[in-house]
Order: structure tokens, then sequence, then C-alpha cells
């Protein structure tokens, strides 16, 4: 069951060298109020399992990453992910590329405790070179196809973002698309999960389909308006914001600049420093 | 009526659909999208097609619209199970392809240390092996189209056959659509062929933005024309404001 707790309790338990799944996808619903927090930490040395955006840029931003898991990262509106892009054109971070496919399926065998899952997706592609500890595997019946075995995805700690949440840890998510979240939840040794908006036990409401996140499968809760910013999260995309992120990270001063502004304070002055933004730009 | 060469790309990407029934039309970029649902609106009504999103919608809607009424839905995790399932022809975009069909939307250079990063390989393996795949180029050049892919996303036809028969029973290039012109792979071995040239393209100027040899079949035919329906639903229903010129000049 979820206690509540902050986002600075949930970073200072966790340790470089970790595991660390990020629900969402590209640059919608990320737990992005925890990834700032992962950015302004000691923390370094991270494994980053992710449908990669911007939570994987802006840790590779800060030297946090040690190795990226992932079929892509994209910021969805914006192809390419500047950071994540200097990162691997400089070397610094090594890249476990998947299939989408391959990546659902390996949340699915660490969510059910399976050591993998078979799927033909990633035979004859150049996955399986990039990946040389890949293995296939050989239908025992009739037809002895050959698929390829694609290994649990464990995770030590997942962070996902839901819209609403309650203080037990059950999350709800309001959107079109539950993306993977559940399934990093159960994937990991432990959830942590942020929420726009926390509530009490029982006053989730809602269609029952849209509870998406059990508590048996959460640590801890914390409520972050506004946590998912600039991902498409409650409001939608941020897209002014995303461009500013984007055209910042693509130069070194406009970075630094935009880092001191945005991402040396807690999350509370993060979402004031963008409010104050965005009335400057009206 | 005289279509722009974006109309004449829409109705070619709409082609990759036709005869294809009740299946999802997945498609990635502007004039892959608009074929799409072009097709749907037009010779292919059975097709399935999204809001862009996680929505079926009931109507194939106007490029960018809301989804209004919707028929199904299809999340994320739903889109990746029914890319094993099958029921789905995706049309998408590449960074590279070669002759044999393999595409590259992961990396430039070499992959351990990429002069340029892309995107990552998405879903490109699984779609190429499981379903239909076509591609939408926008903009053809000896820069996509080279002699060998710096990586294979999309599984092509050698790579296809080297899995053997069994694995690779699902594995269906269909048609490669650009700017200039049309290709499938109906040769012997499985390499691209050039099927017609749009209006005002000539075949030198084709095989000059190709950077591999081509398997042309004597005349080559001109890509057919948009019906006057097919302009009337792009210009007016699909896309009043325009958005495939920015992918394709007018």
């Amino acid at each position: 069951m979820g206690v509540v707790t902050s986002i600075e309790e949930i970073v200072g338990s966790l340790e470089s060298g970790m595991t660390i799944g990020i629900g969402g996808w590209g640059s919608r619903r990320k737990p992005m109020a925890l990834v700032r927090a992962i950015y302004r930490s000691s923390l370094t040395d991270l494994t980053i399992v992710a449908y990669g955006g911007p939570d994987v840029g802006l840790l590779c931003a800060a030297g946090k990453v040690r190795r990226v898991v992932a079929p892509f990262v994209t910021l969805d509106s914006i192809a390419l992910e500047p950071h994540f892009r200097a990162a691997r054109q400089r070397g610094a971070v090594d890249f476990t590329e998947y299939d989408e496919g391959m990546f659902m399926f390996g949340l699915l065998a660490a969510a059910h405790r399976l050591p993998f899952l078979p799927t033909r997706a990633g035979l004859g592609s150049d996955v399986m070179r990039m990946n040389p500890a890949l293995r296939t595997v050989r239908s025992p019946y009739d037809d002895g196809e050959e698929l390829v075995a694609v290994p649990a995805l464990t995770m030590d700690v997942a962070l996902v973002h839901m819209d609403v949440a309650d203080t037990r840890g059950n999350g709800r998510y309001l959107g079109p698309d539950p993306y993977m979240d559940d399934l990093f939840a159960k994937a990991s040794g432990r959830c942590f999960m942020s929420c726009d908006r926390l509530v009490e036990a029982g006053e989730l409401g809602g269609p029952p389909q849209t509870l998406l996140v059990s508590r048996m499968h959460v640590t801890g809760v914390v409520e972050t308006p506004g946590g998912g910013h600039f991902t498409d999260s409650g409001q939608g995309r941020d897209e002014m914001f995303q461009r500013h992120y984007a055209a910042s990270a693509a130069d070194p001063e406009a970075w630094a600049a935009f880092a001191d502004r945005f991402l040396t304070g807690d999350e509370a002055a993060y979402q004031e420093t963008v409010q104050q933004w965005r009335e400057e730009g009206r | 009526m005289s279509a722009t060469r974006a109309e004449i790309c829409v109705v070619a990407c709409a082609e990759a659909w036709r005869g294809d029934g009740e299946i999802l039309a997945a498609a990635m970029g502007t004039c892959s999208i608009l074929g799409a649902r072009l097709a749907r609106l037009t010779f292919e009504p059975g097709l399935l097609t999204t809001d862009g999103g996680a929505l079926l919608t009931a109507e194939a809607v106007p490029f960018g619209a809301p989804a209004g009424a919707v028929e199904g839905w299809l999340p994320f995790r739903e889109h990746l199970w029914l890319v094993q399932n099958g029921r789905r022809h995706v049309m998408m975009g590449a960074s590279q392809i070669d002759r044999q069909g393999n595409t590259n939307i992961s990396a430039i250079g070499d992959w351990a240390r990429p002069k340029s990063q892309l995107l990552g390989v998405r879903g490109a393996p699984g779609n190429t092996i499981c379903n239909p795949t076509s591609y939408w180029i926008p903009k053809q050049s000896t820069r996509v189209f080279v002699p060998e892919v710096d990586v294979v996303s999309g599984v092509g036809h050698d790579r296809a056959a080297g899995l053997g028969p069994r694995a690779a029973r699902f594995h269906d290039l269909r048609r490669v659509v650009t700017d200039l012109a049309v290709f499938d792979f109906g040769t012997p071995d499985g390499s691209m062929r050039l099927v017609s040239v749009h209006p005002g393209v000539e075949v030198g100027q084709v095989r000059a933005a190709t950077g591999f040899d081509l398997t042309i079949d004597g005349d080559v035919p001109e890509t057919r024309q948009p019906t006057g329906e097919e302009l009337r639903v792009i210009r007016e229903v699909l896309d009043p404001k325009g958005l495939r010129y920015r992918e394709v000049k007018a």
C-alpha cells in the first residue's frame, strides 16, 4: 500500500546505479516533477527504461545516465530529443535499443514474473545485432517457428504520473491512453506515483476501467500539481514551453541559462518560474 | 482542375491500401495520413483510421481535427498487439532505404556512436515482420535512397529471406511512394522497381535521386491523376488548410 510522501523522500530513497523505469510515452504524461528532482540530485550511473521523451533527455543532460533502454526517444511534436541525441553522438550513454512491441513484451514478462516472452518483432532487424545478448527460442510445437525471446525488463524502481490518485496509492488516468504505466508498476520492485490531484481513499470516482494503477503495486504517492509539465498530461502538452526547451537544449549557452532559470530550484519554484515565463510571453 | 504534386502523392499513398478491406490503415507523415483517409472516403470504405492518437474514428476526419464520433479504442498497447494480430497495413517514413527495402530511422553512421542519432527503431522491426508495409518518403534523394542503410530498422527482402519462409511468412513490402515516383518490389530477387513517375517527372530524375541500381521494365507509365471527387475530398474535406504543402511544395 502506498504512503503519501514527498518528492524529496522519493528521490532520497533512490541509489546510484539503479535501474529506473519511467512511465508515459514520448512527451506524454511523464512524471517530470520526479525527473526534475533526480536532475537536481547527486544520483549517477542510472539505467533508464522508458518509451523515451524529455525524461530521458533531461537526465542525459545532467549526466545521470549510464544506459538507456528504449525503442525511441522523442518529443513527439518535435521528432528528435536534442539532449539524448547529443549524449549518443558524444558516446556518453550506452543504448539498449528495442522495437516498441519487444519493449512491451519485456514489460509484460517482468510484470508477470516470466523470464521472457516470445515475439516475431525484432527478427531480421539490427535490433538483434545491437543487442548480442538477445536470444531466440524455437516453438516446441509442430510449427517449430523461431521467435525472439524478449527478456523481462525488470527494474528496481518505477516512476509514473497519474491524473488523480488516492492517499492509499490507487491511480486514475483521464486521458485517452494508459500507456504502459500499470506494467511499469508491476515490473518494478518499488513504484512511486506522482499525481496532479490527491484525494482521500474512496473518492477517486470515475469509470472503474480508468483505475489503472493499484495500491498493491505502489510504494509511495505524491501530489505534484502540473507535475507532468511540459509533457502531454491533464491540460495537454505545453508546446510553447517544449519548443523553448528544445531550442535551449540545442545550444550550450542557452541551455545553461534554461537550466539556471528552471532547474535549480524545487518543484514549486519550477512551477512558479514557468508561470512567470508564460506571462512574459504574453 | 489540375492536381498539384502533393495531391498526386496523396492519391499514390491512398492506392497503397486499395483492396485491403477492413484493416487498420496506419499512416505516418501528412500525405500518407491524408492518403489513408482519402482511400477510406472513396474506394476503400472498409478501412479503419485513427485521429492520429488512440481513437478509431467513426468517419475519416480532416487532418489535425478532433476525433468526433469514435468507433473503437486503440491505445498504444492495443496498437502493438494489433501489429502481432496482423489486421493492419502500415505506411511508415524512412531516413534511409536501400534496394532490398531495408529502412533506417534509428541512426546515421556507426550505431555504436552515431554521427546522427535519429528516432530509434520505434516499431519498424515489428511492423515489417508482422504487417504489410509501405513507405512514404516526401523528399527522394541519394541521401535517402542509399546502397546500404546504416542501421536496419525496417526489414527488407534479403533480411527476410535469411529468416526462412516460416519466420518471414507475414513479411510483405507493398510500395514506396516519394515526391517523384512510385516503386514496388515485384522483381525476382525482391529488389526495388520503378512502377510509375509522377506527372512532370522524368525517369532520369528518379534515377539521379536513387543511390542504387533501380529496376526499370520498359516504358514507365505516369502515376495516375486524382479524380475530380478525390481532389474535392482532399481540398475541401481532409486538408482545407493545405498542410500537405508543408511536405511537398505546390
